[in-house]
């Protein structure tokens, strides 16, 4: 889990590189960006499930 | 990829380095405090481990940051390597020789950014030493700092601050004045604190800190003179690391030093202030440890835009980093089983962001450029630090766990980190407890 945690993560940073890079209007360019930090949200909130889940199973 | 030369920032004139070069000797005070916070934060049979850990991190970030760590950096205005996307340059990495070879080492920019850089990178070193408190290993707490040295810190002080593609957002993109952290709020503090974030997943919680049932219990740091005074400390350096900074890399002129250092102090203080009351308001009594961090809190958010506000605004940017840092500490610790003693994520990860978030919400940081897409830009690197510096850091920590055992060995956590590892205690002739109550 905490695997594609990280890979939410990147995958985040890649719209929003791609976005600012790729897009010529601003716009456009903003919507992808905050969709980018969505995705990284999502993987964050993964991240911190997976931690709970292995300490729980630690216990 | 093809190898380019940044736009060359303006040189300073000699009473301008001068000046920028006493500021950046207050530096070093910024550490002492983070390693007095560390320290008092910590308990007593791990008192003198973790200054001594602090030392060495320092030593060593400051060795392999002169390695490698410039030739990945750089400064504004030195090759780079970029990528050609839409006929624009996009630096992403500085194409400088090891060992600082071929660089003089005067009053020029270029030499002030590697002093400046010298104790920043030791600062981002320390911050991740309060989480993995009284469990990291002396030896792995080098490592990981060679790493953070090494890779992850120059990798994204570049982009910020060497004339990479975060800073080139604005000429690039329109997006304001491209990304702004003129004394690091992003490219030292948050880069730290999420390196925390990392080592306390890696680490895990301290043995006694939660119960079966996922409970928190309180291990009171030992000594709250040293984190008070560390505050103090902290304070110093902070006005010499957001001057300095704002002047190398923000372009500042020299004279609004004084600006800046009144907007960093007031930035901590009504973070800190505002931490008191909170904590009174919640417990009943101020928390001397948490107004601690809420005013340490107040100086990391000051860092990114000091030079751009105005003092009202200073207070805001402070008296919310106060609110927001004691309840992030005690999400992580009720809520999200981290347990983080010297409350580094709190401070330096969401304090950092915060402050970059800031930049674009209370300051006239993107004014001349038109404001329009300064937000967009502040936004796009703190989607870089959550998105690629907390993996990054997380995936190296982890290679090097399985490589080198992180964690001290279970009767290291019940003897102490000073007697375990360095053979004596940091107070010979106080009786300091171990964990001998809690079953083995």
């Amino acid at each position: 889990m905490k695997l594609a945690a990280f890979l939410l993560l990147v995958a985040g940073w890649a719209i929003v590189v791609s976005a600012v890079a790729l897009l010529p209007s601003a716009g456009p360019r903003a919507a992808f960006v905050l969709a980018g930090v969505a995705v990284e949200l999502l993987g964050l909130g993964l991240a911190v499930r997976s931690h709970l889940v292995l300490e729980a199973e630690g216990e | 990829m093809t190898l380019s030369v940044a736009p060359s920032p303006a040189s300073l004139p000699e009473v301008s380095a001068l000046v920028c070069f006493l500021l950046i000797l207050l530096v070093p005070f910024a550490g002492v405090g983070l390693a007095l916070i560390n320290c008092g934060l910590g308990r007593a049979r791990s008192a003198a481990h973790a200054m001594l850990a602090a030392l060495s991190v320092t030593a060593v970030a400051a060795i392999v940051y002169v390695i490698v760590g410039f030739s990945w950096q750089g400064a504004a205005g030195r090759p780079e390597h970029v990528f050609m996307v839409g006929g624009k340059a996009w630096g992403w990495i500085a194409a400088e020789p090891f060992f600082l070879r071929g660089l003089r080492l005067d009053l020029s920019p270029a030499a002030l950014v590697v002093l400046l850089q010298l104790f920043s990178v030791g600062l981002a070193a320390l911050i991740p030493l309060s989480s993995g408190a009284d469990r990291w290993r002396l030896g792995a707490t080098c490592a990981s700092t060679a790493l953070l040295a090494g890779c992850t810190y120059p990798l994204f002080a570049h982009w910020a601050w060497g004339g990479g593609w975060l800073a080139q957002l604005g000429a690039n993109c329109g997006l304001g004045r491209g990304f702004v952290d003129g004394g690091g709020s992003g490219a030292i503090q948050a880069v730290g604190g999420l390196t925390a974030l990392s080592i306390t997943w890696i680490l895990r919680p301290r043995r006694g800190k939660f119960s079966a049932e996922g409970l928190p219990a309180a291990l009171p740091g030992h000594n709250a003179v040293l984190v008070l005074l560390g505050c103090l400390f902290a304070w110093i350096g902070w006005i010499g690391l957001n001057s300095g900074g704002a002047i190398l890399f923000l372009g500042v002129e020299p004279a609004r030093v004084v600006l800046i250092a009144v907007n960093t102090t007031l930035c901590a203080a009504a973070s800190g202030l505002t931490t008191v009351v909170v904590t009174r308001v919640r417990f009943g009594r101020p928390d001397a440890s948490l107004s601690a961090n809420g005013w340490v809190a107040g100086l990391v958010a000051s860092s990114a835009g000091a030079a751009f506000m105005k003092p009202a605004a200073a207070i805001i940017v402070g008296g919310v980093a106060g609110i927001v840092v004691p309840l992030v500490a005690d999400v992580l610790e009720f809520r999200l089983a981290v347990d983080d003693p010297g409350g580094a994520i709190s401070v330096h990860a969401v304090g950092g962001l915060w402050g970059l978030l800031a930049v674009a919400l209370l300051t006239d940081a993107g004014a001349p450029q038109g404001s329009g897409g300064q937000w967009l830009a502040q936004l796009v690197g703190m989607a870089t630090l959550l998105g690629l510096v907390l993996p990054l850091s997380y995936g190296l920590n982890w290679l090097l766990d399985r490589a080198y055992r992180q964690r001290v060995e279970r009767e290291g956590e019940f003897q102490g980190m000073d007697l375990f590892e360095l053979g004596a205690g940091a107070y010979p002739e106080f009786d300091v407890h171990g964990d001998e109550f809690l079953p083995r």
